[in-house]
């Protein structure tokens, strides 16, 4: 994303105008909860491997992603490496999310959909670790933590462009 | 009436197949009393159209755009997307927390917010899905259905450069991670550029507090961007040098293109415009001058032309824009229209004022092939038949 042409707001550092608000103690902002950058900036403690991770995924996703993470009620979560360029594109975690970080933080903060913000962060980590290793990302006996995961890389991670809009000439 | 005898009125009403209809035989009712807020009359009846889903909690409404006047969107029809339901907010207990790359990082809660210098403007709002349908096959039959992700409020709250100047960014700070309070914590990232001098926190839809499922009590507006970005029940925007890569701008609302990469961050809906009468789903009766009717928009300023053909693009004519036109909102255009009862392909093309042509789908797919399913904004046809029935032309 480096390429992307930022245009800054000439934003001054004048001195406070209006005063309103005050400001959040350390704890208050890390009581928001867990964000995390494609480094792993903001990863938390915890680690999970992808055995833990089958377990968790039987119990608490497989009844909308499917046993086999093949999609139902929730979208497919396995296979289709390789085919972003066909006329039958199939995008999953597994052929198309460029950071594996990015995987951590959805599922941190979105799913189980029913029933989100209910993961321990180790069980996050060990459902990133199952799907990674379903898509054949990392091996059964690798461990995901805060070390490890932002060194995972992705199969689609260079296969993202900035917006060329607008891209049609009369 | 006033000069018709009593016998004259008596044989009137009669020939009218009603008893009593004269003035003064029997007292009109009077109507329903005041009332603390208003209802629309129960022969209004246009509503959202929901797309069949097994979660709608992550689910998408449209908006009834042929049966809208003028460019506002009511607010109970404005079109809605969300990921994980509408939450229930209480605004005396909801915060905003700006920290990251800042000088004072905030926290602010709602009465602060409202008590700001704030801005009132009309904006669009298009979901950068809307009329994805139209790239293949799966598209609607009906302008609600084809194109209804997208509406026009008049918005007001605090300008984001407002509070930007109050936390003060740091040297690095190039990016907004913003993220919702609702059940998933929706979080996209958001470029600071100069495109966001029309940003503004919003607390205000169309003279009311925003309706709950635009975001209530507090939204990120970045007018002309696609609607995902512009996160609802804003309740924290995490100042970084990075975009975070969230999922909702990877894996969607990102454009796939034939060689396989995919376009991040394609924020600006480009112009675009809808015939909303006559469109799918209408039948012309007889053949009459009528009134064409729609709405052009885009997410780089005004709209400057909207051009209408009824000979399948052979020919165009420049149809009559209302005024005034605000930039980044609905443009309404009107063109008086003889149907002579023979068949006709319509639509429009809308020029903005940066001079980009809203394109054709065949240039569009030319461009951009058929896979990348967001931000579609080609020209959209509808087909009269000599019967007067209208149809999508691309469904
Ligand atoms: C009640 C049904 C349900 C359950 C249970 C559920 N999910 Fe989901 N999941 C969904 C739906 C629906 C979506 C799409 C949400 C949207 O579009 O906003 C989704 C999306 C996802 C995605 C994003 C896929 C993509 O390519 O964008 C991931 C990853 C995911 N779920 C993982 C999980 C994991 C891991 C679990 C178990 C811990 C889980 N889900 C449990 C329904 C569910």
């Amino acid at each position: 994303m480096r390429t992307l042409s930022l245009i800054l707001l000439a934003v001054p550092l004048m001195a406070q105008k209006h005063g309103a608000g005050r400001t959040p103690t350390d704890q208050e902002i890390r009581g928001l909860g867990a964000t995390v950058a494609p480094d792993g900036t903001g990863l938390p403690e915890g680690s999970g491997t992808p055995a833990e991770g089958r377990a968790l995924f039987a119990a608490r996703c497989a009844k909308c992603h499917g046993e086999k993470a093949m999609g139902d009620v929730g979208p497919r979560l396995v296979g289709g490496q390789g085919t972003l360029a066909t006329a039958q594109p199939v995008k999953t975690v597994g052929s198309f999310w460029p950071h594996a970080t990015s995987l951590w933080n959805y599922i941190n903060r979105a799913m189980p959909f029913n029933q989100p913000g209910a993961l321990s962060h180790s069980e996050v980590y060990a459902a990133v670790a199952y799907l990674l290793e379903i898509n054949g990302i990392i091996g059964p006996k690798d461990t995901m933590n805060a070390r490890t995961l932002p060194k995972v890389r992705m199969p689609n991670r260079d296969g993202f462009v900035p917006d060329a809009r607008p891209d049609i000439k009369r | 009436m006033a000069k018709t005898s009593r016998r004259q009125a008596l044989r009137l009403g009669a020939a009218l197949g009603s008893g009593a209809l004269a003035q003064g035989e029997e007292a009109r009712l009077l109507g329903t009393p005041l009332g603390p807020y208003g209802e629309r009359s129960r022969h209004v009846t246009s509503v959202r159209t929901m797309r069949q889903t097994r979660t709608p909690e992550a689910g998408s409404s449209a908006t009834p755009l042929a049966e809208t006047y003028g460019i506002i969107t009511p607010s109970a029809l404005h079109y809605e997307r969300h990921h994980a339901g509408i939450p229930d907010i209480d605004p005396a207990t909801h915060t905003l927390t700006i920290h990251g790359l800042v000088e004072r990082p905030l926290v602010l809660t709602m009465a602060e917010l409202r008590r700001l210098p704030s801005v009132s403007r009309i904006h669009f709002l298009e979901c950068g899905g809307n009329s994805g349908g139209e790239w293949g096959a799966k598209t609607g039959p009906d302008v609600q259905r084809s194109y209804g992700l997208a509406s026009c409020s008049e918005w007001t709250g605090v300008p984001l450069r407002l509070l930007l100047e109050e936390v003060g960014l740091k040297p690095k700070a190039s990016w907004l991670i913003a993220e919702g309070a609702d059940a998933c914590r929706m979080q996209r990232s958001v470029p600071i550029v100069a495109a966001l001098d029309d940003a503004m926190l919003a607390y205000g839809q169309n003279g009311e507090p925003l309706r709950p499922a635009q975001g209530f009590p507090l939204r990120l507006l970045t007018p002309g961007w696609e609607g995902n970005v512009q996160v609802k029940w804003l309740r924290r925007l995490h100042v970084t040098d990075q975009p975070y890569m969230t999922r909702d701008e990877t894996s969607k609302y990102s454009d796939l293109m034939p060689d396989g990469k995919a376009r991040l961050f394609s924020l600006p809906q480009e112009a675009k415009s809808v015939i909303t009468f006559p469109s799918g789903g209408h039948t012309l009766d007889r053949p009459a001058l009528l009134e064409l009717t729609g709405l052009a928009w885009s997410g780089r300023g005004r709209i400057e032309r909207v051009e209408i053909t009824f000979d399948g693009g052979a020919t165009w004519r420049d149809a009559r824009l209302d005024e005034p036109r605000f930039r980044l909102a609905f443009t309404r255009f009107r063109l008086p229209y003889r149907w002579d009862a023979k068949p006709a392909a319509i639509a429009s093309r809308a020029t903005d004022e940066t001079g980009y042509v809203q394109p054709t789908r065949e240039q569009l797919i030319a461009a951009r092939g058929a896979n990348s399913g967001y931000h579609f904004n080609g020209i959209k046809f509808w087909r009269i038949a000599a019967g007067g029935q209208v149809t999508n032309a691309d469904a």
